[in-house]
């Protein structure tokens, strides 16, 4: 018998005294809602949360985007990697002079050690939860392939404001369980040092999050 | 004429029993005023940060109750769920393993690793992987297991064994760390390094980056399972999850089967118990989930190694299994007057504290009467607050207290010691079974304490030494002075 077969078997045998009972799950917790009540406070408790985090959080129109992202950018990023799925608009006011701009291929995937070369890196977002100040990333063409947010030092993360549920039930009731997903809650951290919480271990050290008012 | 006598095997340690009862494993533990120092302040701002996180929640309750009810259905349901994780997995493009014990899945990742021409593999932090004491069995079959959590690097390269599940260094202070940087860890600038935990950290970060931007194979563990879609789920701080679960070919993650959950929307709840309960913060920094393989993203050739390794034994007890509902955050140990004096290493397992005095004894077994596990459900004074935490409502003070009546019926009819305590038992009941009798001996111990006086020259006697060591006789007054 192989060990799938005896460990099933054993697992079987062991409950044999509750083969007939069922266990009924109450979920008295507050779970997904179908839409967001207010907002105003669900964008500004967001924006509160991220920015506990160490992350800085930039709040502007969609007219003004171009100019924030390179303004974020400008004086400490000479090269800049972009999903394949980034607007171009984005990119409209970043000085190519100054800032080598790259669009990720998908069919030509850079590898670790190429991405290691850029300074910056600049997604949009599948979603964000404004309880914890968390983004999330879905590997589609606008969060990028996972390495992308993970191996520059510097990540500027747009996120459109109505992309911001309010409970982590609504983002998982949101999020599709079939891809890639990164949940990003501020910039990486390490408490194992006698707890003293240190920030930017591995994975960018500097994280910019840009909320965009919706009209 | 030869005769082949053999090879003496060096055993390894084992990651669940040093062989030393806590008794015996706490007073040097106790003795160590560094340790005591360090713990002391680290549980108790954890545990702050945890109170305060948890008070601002104001659904605590049912989301405790929702997370307990959902293991329980699991563990009843755990051979279909884990028939349907099995094929989720394997449908998204991954493989799935199943191991019996820690030398089985141990044979089958070094396999894994093999088949890859590896012979080095960064790992993700994983208590089921020092469970089966991965590592010192890849290095046995030539593999090098690079630790990434800072942590678990420390211990590591120490030659240390971890005495907390959360923050396994949690004994070194910040001194000793930059000291074991300096003697260990490689291409580290020794004049520039102070103690500083931000500069501690930097010389780590600079360390690993290059191993993992070369990686080709890692080695993870997993948080939860979702049978339904077959998503696995990392939980983390610091980012070398990402970098080991994104970057190399090879992924290669060892689970134990109790961490299996029913549906995608069973992670709601957990996302919300875990971040809270374990690193006291609305929300880790880093979470990854992947299902299989994903196309041009991430390893392309994925492993599921589901072990067992006594998880069926816990299963058979009806008064024990609800130790299984565990998602190692590691609450209960902070806030544990004995884990917060002692640390994890006098418990003698790589599950230590209170969940530890549940789960190692079952998960180990008995050998026999004196065995070390066997120690761990006394080391309590059952004063319950690590129920009072546990996001998934484990009554560990009840699981303690049956323990313990398992412990004594394995050491009855062995032993001297046994016999002893067994008597004076016997001799306890008979008196107090009488009116009579009892009030008599009430006379005879007020008597008594009266010639032999209360407290030296009784710890001299050869009797109940352990008890009378560190305790006076009470003052025994005529009447009882509540009237």
């Amino acid at each position: 018998m192989n060990s799938k077969d005896a460990m099933l078997a054993r697992i079987r045998r062991a409950l044999v005294d509750v083969a007939d009972e069922e266990v009924r799950v109450v979920r008295g917790y507050r779970g997904a809602e179908p839409s967001v009540a207010d907002r105003v406070a669900v964008v500004g408790q967001f924006i509160d949360r991220v920015g506990e985090y160490k992350a800085s959080v930039h709040f502007t129109t969609p007219r003004e985007l171009p100019g924030v992202i390179a303004g974020l950018l400008a004086g400490t990023a000479s090269s800049l990697i972009v999903p394949s799925g980034v607007p171009e608009g984005w990119l409209s006011h970043v000085d190519e002079d100054q800032i080598r701009t790259v669009a990720d291929d998908p069919d030509h995937p850079l590898s670790p050690h190429q991405l290691a070369e850029f300074d910056a890196v600049l997604t949009g977002s599948t979603l964000g939860v404004a309880l914890t100040g968390t983004i999330v990333l879905d590997g589609g063409p606008l969060s990028g392939r996972r390495s992308l947010t993970l191996v520059p030092d510097h990540h500027v993360c747009v996120i459109d404001e109505d992309k911001i549920v309010s409970t982590v039930p609504d983002a998982i009731a949101a999020l599709d369980p079939m891809a890639p997903l990164t949940w990003i809650s501020g910039p990486s951290a390490t408490s194992d040092i006698e707890l003293n919480r240190v920030e930017g271990v591995h994975g960018p050290r500097r994280l910019d999050v840009v909320v965009v008012g919706v009209g | 004429m030869q005769v082949d006598l053999g090879m003496p095997q060096l055993r390894q340690p084992d990651p669940l029993s040093t062989g030393v009862a806590f008794p015996e494993a706490s007073i040097v533990a106790l003795a160590n005023g560094q340790l005591r120092e360090n713990l002391a302040r680290a549980t108790a701002t954890i545990s702050a940060k945890r109170t305060q996180v948890v008070n601002e929640v104001d659904d605590w309750e049912e989301l405790r109750e929702a997370g307990s009810l959902i293991k329980a259905d699991a563990m009843r349901r755990l051979p279909e769920l884990l028939e349907r994780l099995e094929a989720s997995v394997t449908r998204a493009g991954g493989h799935v393993h199943w191991a019996a014990d820690a030398e089985e899945a141990n044979a089958i990742v070094l396999g894994l690793v093999r088949d890859t021409g590896s012979d080095q593999v960064v790992k993700v932090k994983s208590m089921a992987t020092q469970e089966i004491g991965l590592n010192e069995a890849l290095l046995a079959g030539g593999v090098r297991a690079i630790e990434t959590d800072l942590a678990e690097l420390i211990v590591q390269l120490a030659d240390d064994r971890p005495s907390h599940i959360l923050v396994p260094a949690i004994h070194r202070n910040r001194d000793e760390i930059r000291e074991i940087f300096e003697k260990h860890l490689p291409g580290v600038d020794v004049s520039k390094l102070t103690n500083d935990p931000a500069a501690l950290a930097a010389a780590s970060r600079q360390y690993l980056r290059s191993i993992f931007l070369d990686a080709k194979v890692a080695v993870s563990g997993a948080n939860f399972a979702v049978a339904e879609s077959g998503t696995l789920v990392v939980v983390e701080s610091e980012g070398n999850g990402r970098m080991c679960l994104t970057l190399p070919e090879t992924l290669i993650s060892v689970m134990g089967i109790e961490k299996v959950l029913p549906t995608w929307r069973d992670l709601e709840v957990f996302l919300q118990l875990l971040p809270r309960s374990s690193t006291g913060e609305r929300m880790n920094p880093y979470t990854s989930m992947w299902t299989g393989t994903h196309d041009s993203d991430g390893p392309q050739n994925v492993h599921l190694v589901l072990i067992d390794n006594g998880r069926t034994k816990v299963l058979e007890d009806p008064e024990g299994r609800d130790a299984l509902h565990c998602i190692r955050c590691s609450a209960c140990l902070n806030v544990c007057p004995v884990y917060t004096r002692t640390g994890g290493h006098a418990y003698g397992s790589v599950y230590p504290g209170p969940i530890g005095a549940i789960l190692t004894p079952q998960l180990t077994g008995y050998a026999d009467a004196g065995d070390a596990s066997s120690s761990l459900p006394f080391a309590s004074t059952l004063c319950g607050a690590c129920y009072d935490v546990c996001p998934v409502k484990i009554d560990i003070p009840s699981m303690l207290v049956h323990l313990r009546a398992t412990a004594v019926e394995h050491r009855r009819g062995s032993g001297a010691a046994a016999r002893a305590e067994g008597l004076a038992m016997k001799s306890t009941s008979w008196i107090m079974r009488s009116p009579r009798r009892f009030s008599l001996a009430q006379r005879l111990a007020r008597l008594t304490v009266r010639i032999i006086g209360r407290g030296r020259l009784l710890s001299r006697l050869p009797i109940a030494k352990g008890w009378l060591a560190s305790r006076d006789l009470p003052r025994l007054e005529q009447e009882s002075r509540d009237r």
